[in-house]
């Protein structure tokens, strides 16, 4: 996993509350078995018509935010299905840090799980960031995971707060299956007590 | 000892680490996998030649993109017949034992856990996929995970897991004839709202729980994520226990006695205190119609299509005037006014017997409106078998539904059972969202019945006020 510290890029105001992961990667892009190519099918059904040309109304076709790495929007971002096609797509297509008054619980974690940072702010200065995207006078923020700072080219800080052992696990960009592993003894204890009533003995 | 919730215990037992500050690592039971959210896991292993480590508990079935047509024709599309070739591959190779399109036992992941008995009280289950909620209604602890955590699962049969907080759903008192499961977690949505639970595992308590079938419970269960917890639980009772009898993984003798003298200690004290509670009368309940692009965006079906206007907050405002336009409707339409192009009855929510039995005692000796086109897609090839034992097909075929082979369908579209464009659909499925069922799918989400009463009349309609024919 590639690690976030500090993220520097174009914000891309995406201005609706409860965005699924069914919008973010629709179904009909689920069927590839590998977990990159899928930026190309972000947000699908809002970036494209039907007949699959660009939707010019749409944030992501729209200068000055095409190109932008830090996706701003609104609450429960990322609800629905578990699918971490919805994760791949983003990063794929350069997001690395997602802005939000909150997330999604499987969304959320799927993040970390990418090297995505999902940055909740209070709903308020989500708010008035939209104000000042709008205006043009945030065009690019500065994330500092180091630190848990944000900040625009102008006079917008902010602090934020991650849980310590993700955060610890984004800065490092560390596989947590190795992590788990060095527990070996533990897990194997835990498996020689074992109940019996839970061994699946029966044959298909 | 201090007093606890069933999650409590159920999470207690099965931590097997946990330091100051970090994540519990948390011992996994059952592990299902699927087509859709496993060939990344897979591969991911075997580029740190990592081996399965418990494949005896870990089982695979393929639901998402199976076509519910006639299977000994050849499956068209081909990128779903590669998902479906990878899961097989990958499950020989690494000795997991699968349930393909052939077996008699096939179904979706979250009916044939609990048909086969692989579903049993107190276990930790996960899957990649957010409905493994549904496991819950055994007194579980089941959650949908993502593939990374698929692939962290069949490497170590552990999860890292940061303690989720509680919250107890509360209903009291008894439903009215007519209401249902379904009818129960759709208000319970729509009184909580789609993130009300978030960051929570829900218990349901209540006498209106108490009286549920195992099925019926699985219904609410079931839709816990569509509320914005990972699990949904209910405290094991006989009913639990007399689903269990004669399933073909769950114990027998004296080892059904022994884990039942467990089992029976798998409710919340008294005492013990959640974080949140919530508290419904199922007395006050009518049946549910999503109007909106989110579960929770649902009302009685005496309502009537909302208006943007009454809702609090611009952003709201604003996701309702979208849903509305999205959907095709018009504020203070009637919802028993709303007319429907297809019906699905089908789905890890609502695809099992009695939820057939159900909707095919609705439309005995009636006919599907000539508007409307009707599907029934049984949630596993056994339930197939027991409705076809039961007559169930030829109530629904003879009244004009299509009757079909199992799989996940038109909840999610994956296959080719989709809506086209501006196409409204009652479904018993679990999502409303934007192009879930199809580009441009108009969703409304229903019980059973609602859903066999709109096939029938061509619009929703007050199931209570229904005349059975039978």
């Amino acid at each position: 996993m590639q690690p976030l510290n500090q993220h520097r890029g174009g914000v891309i105001p995406l201005d609706r509350a409860n965005v699924d992961t069914d919008q973010i990667i629709p179904k009909q892009f689920l069927k590839r078995t590998e977990r990159t190519g899928f930026g190309q099918f972000l947000f699908y059904n809002w970036r494209f018509d039907t007949d699959g040309k660009p939707e010019p109304g749409f944030v992501l076709n729209r200068e000055p935010y095409t190109g932008g790495s830090i996706l701003l929007t609104r609450n429960n971002f990322g609800c629905g299905s578990s699918r971490e096609h919805a994760p791949w797509a983003l990063l794929d297509y350069g997001i690395r840090v997602v802005i939000a008054p909150s997330f999604a619980d499987i969304f959320y974690n799927n993040c970390f799980k990418n090297g995505i940072l999902p940055l909740i702010l209070p709903e308020e200065t989500v708010e008035h960031l939209f104000q000042r995207v709008d205006s043009d006078i945030t065009q690019k923020l500065t994330v500092d995971l180091e630190t848990c700072q944000i900040h625009d080219e102008q006079d917008f800080t902010a602090s934020f707060e991650v849980e310590p052992y993700r955060r610890y696990c984004l800065l490092n960009g560390l596989d947590d299956i190795a992590i788990t592993l060095q527990q070996e003894d533990r897990i194997r204890d835990y498996e020689s007590r074992y109940p019996d009533y839970y061994l699946l003995t029966n044959p298909v | 000892m201090k007093p606890r919730t069933l999650f409590e215990k159920v999470w207690d037992r099965h931590v097997i680490h946990q330091e100051e500050g970090k994540p519990a690592i948390l011992y996994i039971d059952l592990h299902l996998i699927h087509e859709v959210t496993s060939p990344q896991a897979f591969e991911g292993l075997r580029l740190e030649g990592r081996r399965v480590r418990r494949p005896d508990l870990t089982i695979a079935t393929m639901d998402h993109n199976v076509p519910t047509t006639d299977r000994s024709l050849p499956i068209t599309d081909s990128i779903a017949v590669k998902q479906m070739e990878t899961l097989a591959e990958n499950c020989r190779e690494f000795g997991v034992r699968l349930y393909d399109l052939d077996h008699p036992q096939q179904g979706i992941v979250h009916v044939i856990g609990p048909e086969l008995g692989l579903t049993l009280p107190g276990k930790t289950i996960v899957c990649g996929d957010s409905h493994t909620s549904t496991h819950g209604a055994f007194g579980c602890l089941a959650f949908g995970i993502g593939t990374s955590e698929v692939e962290h699962v069949l490497a170590t049969q552990c999860l890292q897991q940061l303690k989720p907080k509680t919250m107890e759903v509360h209903i009291n008192g008894a439903l009215s004839p007519g209401v249902t499961a379904k009818d129960i977690i759709l208000a319970i949505i729509a009184e909580i709202g789609t993130d009300g639970a978030t960051g929570c595992v829900i218990e349901y308590t209540g006498e209106a729980i108490r009286n549920l079938s195992m099925e019926e419970r699985m219904t609410v269960c079931n839709m816990s994520i569509e509320a914005g917890a990972r699990a949904g639980m209910i405290a094991p009772d006989e009913t639990t226990f007399s689903y269990l009898q004669g399933r073909p993984y769950a114990p027998e003798g004296d080892t059904l006695e022994k884990a039942k003298r467990e089992w029976e200690q798998l409710h919340t004290d008294k005492g013990a205190v959640y974080d949140y509670r919530v508290e419904l009368d199922a007395s006050k309940i009518a049946p549910q119609v999503t109007w909106g692009t989110s579960p929770g965006m649902g009302v009685r079906v005496t309502d009537t299509v909302p208006d943007p206007a009454t809702f609090s907050t611009p952003t709201e405002q604003q996701s309702v005037r979208r849903a509305l336009d999205y959907m095709g409707l018009t504020p203070g339409t009637p919802i028993t006014s709303i007319e429907v192009d297809r019906v699905f009855i089908g789905s890890c929510t609502n695809s099992r017997l009695e939820d057939l039995r159900a909707a095919a005692r609705v439309v005995k000796n009636r006919q599907v409106s000539s508007r409307v086109q009707a599907m029934v897609v049984p949630g596993s090839q056994q339930v197939k078998e027991k409705a076809e034992q039961e007559g169930l097909d030829r109530i629904f075929t003879e009244a004009g539904f299509e009757w079909r082979e199992s799989g996940c369908s038109m909840c999610l579209g994956m296959n080719p059972d989709t809506l086209d464009a501006k196409e409204r659909c009652a479904s018993t499925s679990n999502r409303n969202f934007e192009g879930r069922q199809g580009r441009g799918g108009r969703t409304h989400l229903v019980s059973p019945m609602m859903a066999a009463a709109a096939a029938i009349e061509g619009h929703f309609v007050d199931i209570r006020n229904w005349k059975y024919q039978d």
